[in-house]
């Protein structure tokens, strides 16, 4: 008998990954929106603008490293462009919140200011639909997705693969970048889209704006965190894994290397556009700076230190890079590009599993001695093999 | 396939139950046409008994002949032996077979209509020739089970796996096979850990997976213990008559082992073909090969 599918959706993630999902879930769903809207500012648990801003922002990078982890870390395809798709899906998104704006601009048009300044008569086709919402989510999934698809058309069927494939991403989101650096392409040039103002009619400073808008990045970092352990630890996965540890031998046992690659790459880079697209209301800003070779390497970055090939490792990479990120720019903003470098390289010297790694080296090297304890004792300790709830279990079998 | 001539002198109540059984089949090859698109190409036609057919082959590698107007047949349910010493151009005929290097010139078909120089590598895998590297190539990180899972005969196309999961028959099969090559008590270990003649025969058993027609198989017995390379023979002939096999291997105790008719290949062409003795006999092989 065959599971039915939203079952073994449900067990694709084991009890303890989902008690960190419900525990994190609180957090994020009840906690915070709490802590920001309910308490006074008074109150030392008070929640600032600033801080569920930022935590919000962090939470949208956390969903860009699940991202990249499922191209890079679960199948082997290094991207350096991924900055790119993040972009693209804020751009979609942003063109909605700039007709938002209205009459409300500095220039009182209907048109958004940058075209004003321009002087540019009429909206360009392209943003025809762009005051609809929903037309806006549509090209927040569409615009990305189809970008990656065609990019990744030809590179995987060309076969290119390993550095090759991460120059030609680096070039791409470049090309992009220069792309929307001029006024003539009709995205505000250098400046991007910015000033904005509403949300469906909604103040987008308001407090509840704000809690909305994290906790639609919670869900959406949830929710790419359920799928991706579905898809890593699905029949799916399994191909994804072989074409990584040998890519011809795959084909010849009937696969086609191609539409795997393909597809997980399309998700990924639509999920990184969701992404992008809650990112750009909760910051404000939205500028061709995105898209920068440097941004889609960081990314890389934080994968990296949080140890590839475990969703969970994604997920604290992002935190841990993004705070201390956040500490460097409040405090000696100048050193943070070194401190980046000497974190990549220490990483890849010393930490090739990241923090994940490291910390199940520790947790085995533990089980081991309390092992050999038990061994030598007279009486055998029956809490050696015991151990407590296990986050890291979320990702167990991924790497297995 | 159901043989209709013989359904004809068969009794009615075997007619009836032959029909029902060739309507089932029917349905599945049906199901078969929408799943596996990639074999439009249509069934393996083996009416001349001829399972595989290599005529005038030649590939270069910068001007350096690999094979030169290599002509071989096999035979549907032959177990083959292919000889030969080191760069005699084996492995660059099973790469021509599965379609990893196309042919300068020459013509190679799979049975009488399915043209190999024209088919994709996981085209041909699907039309039925599964292939043994020399060099064990099993995915390390994955378990011998899920080896033999991913390698099993279903539908490979992305939208099916990503919600596939496995039927008890399925489950079966696999423990089945698993048993064949005695990998029962790793089935759940990664198979990077396996020993090297482990590794040979969970490649072999992701082979059977496959349930391939035509089987080609480099080296199988390469690192095996003297055991290993026994059990293998046993194996190879026991698949032989059902599927068809080519075995390349310099081990010539397991070529006596197997029995079949032997091809000696030297310098990319065939040099002589016969029972193991008289090959062993031919002069010319003595001089290149055997000799030395
Ligand atoms: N991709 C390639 N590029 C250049 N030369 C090649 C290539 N593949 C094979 N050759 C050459 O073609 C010749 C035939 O090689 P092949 O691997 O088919 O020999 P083989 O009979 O399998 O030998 P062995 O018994 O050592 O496995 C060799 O001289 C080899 O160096
Ligand atoms: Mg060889």
């Amino acid at each position: 008998m065959r599971t039915p599918f939203t079952i073994r959706l449900i067990q694709s993630t084991p009890k303890s990954g989902w008690l960190a999902i419900a525990i994190f879930a609180t957090l994020t769903l009840v906690c915070v929106p709490l802590a920001h809207l309910a308490l006074p500012e008074s109150n030392p648990l008070h929640l600032s603008a600033y801080t569920v801003s930022l935590l919000g922002k962090i939470l949208c990078y956390m969903v860009v490293a699940v991202a990249m982890d499922l191209i890079w870390g679960y199948a082997g395809i290094l991207s350096l462009g991924h900055g790119l798709f993040f972009a693209l899906g804020g751009y979609a998104f942003g063109m909605y919140l700039m007709r938002q704006i209205g009459r409300d601009g500095s220039y009182g048009a209907d048109l958004p200011d940058f075209m004003v300044f321009l002087d540019w008569k009429a909206l360009p086709w392209y943003w025809a639909g762009s005051d609809s919402l929903l037309w806006a989510l549509f090209l927040v999934v569409a615009l990305p997705g189809i970008v990656a698809f065609v990019f990744g058309w030809f590179a995987f069927r060309s076969r290119i693969k390993g550095v090759y494939f991460s120059i030609i991403t680096q070039a791409l989101t470049y090309a992009a970048m220069l792309l929307f650096f001029r006024n003539e392409t009709g995205f505000g040039g250098n400046n991007g889209f910015t000033d904005f103002k509403r949300i469906v009619g909604h103040d987008i400073t308001s407090p509840e704006m704000r809690v909305t808008l994290f906790a639609l990045s919670a869900a959406l970092l949830i929710a790419c965190l359920v799928l991706g352990r579905y898809l890593v630890s699905s029949r799916f996965g399994r191909v994804l894994a072989a074409i990584r540890d040998a890519e011809s031998r795959v084909m010849f046992i009937g696969y086609n290397p191609l539409h795997y690659k393909l597809f997980i790459w399309t998700l990924s880079a639509v999920l990184c556009g969701l992404a992008g697209a809650l990112y750009v209301p909760q910051v404000g800003i939205i500028n061709p700076s995105e898209m920068s070779p440097a941004n889609s390497i960081e990314i890389a970055v934080w994968v990296a230190v949080g140890g590839r090939g475990t969703l969970v490792g994604a997920v604290l990479g992002a935190g841990i890079v993004n705070l201390a990120k956040s500490f460097f720019t409040v405090t000696v903003p100048e050193y943070w590009p070194f401190f980046l470098g000497f974190l990549f390289i220490a990483v890849t010297l010393y930490l090739p599993d990241g923090v994940v790694g490291l910390w199940r080296s520790l947790r085995e090297r533990r089980a081991t001695a309390a092992a050999s304890d038990a061994a030598a004792a007279p009486v055998p300790a029956p809490r050696a093999a015991a151990s407590g709830p296990d986050p890291v279990a979320v990702s167990k079998g991924a790497t297995a | 396939m159901i043989d209709l001539t013989q359904l004809d002198r068969a009794e009615s109540a075997a007619v009836a139950q032959a029909a029902l059984l060739a309507n089932e089949q029917r349905e599945q090859w049906e199901s078969e046409a929408t799943t596996s698109h990639l074999v439009k190409s249509g069934e393996l036609d083996l009416s001349h008994n001829v399972i595989l057919y290599l005529d005038d082959i030649t590939v270069s590698f910068d001007g350096f002949r690999a094979l030169n107007k290599l002509s071989l047949t096999i035979d549907a349910g032959e177990l083959r032996c292919i000889i030969g010493p080191n760069g005699a151009g084996k492995t660059t005929m099973m790469d021509v077979i599965t379609g990893k290097t196309r042919p300068d010139s020459g013509k190679a078909f799979f049975g009488q209509t399915i043209d190999l120089t024209r088919l994709t590598e996981p085209e041909i895998a699907h039309a039925g020739i599964g292939r043994k590297f020399q060099k064990p190539t099993i995915f390390e990180r994955l378990s011998a089970f899920e080896n033999l899972e991913l390698a099993m005969k279903a539908d490979k196309r992305v939208r099916r796996t990503l919600f596939a999961s496995l039927f008890d028959e399925e489950r079966d099969r696999i423990a089945g096979v698993l048993k064949q090559i005695r990998l029962t008590a790793e089935a759940d270990r990664p198979a990077g850990l396996l020993s090297h003649g482990q590794k040979q025969w969970l490649e072999i058993g992701m082979l059977l997976m496959q349930e391939p027609r035509l089987l080609l198989l480099d080296e199988p017995v390469a690192g095996m213990t003297d055991d290993e390379t026994e059990r293998t023979a046993e194996l190879f002939v026991s698949l032989a008559g059902k599927h068809s096999l080519m075995v390349v291997e310099h081990d010539m105790a397991f070529v006596e082992a197997l029995g079949g008719k032997v091809t000696v290949l030297c310098e990319g062409s065939v040099l002589a073909e016969g029972d193991l003795a008289s090959v062993q006999a031919d002069s010319r092989v003595i001089e290149v090969y055997l000799g030395r």
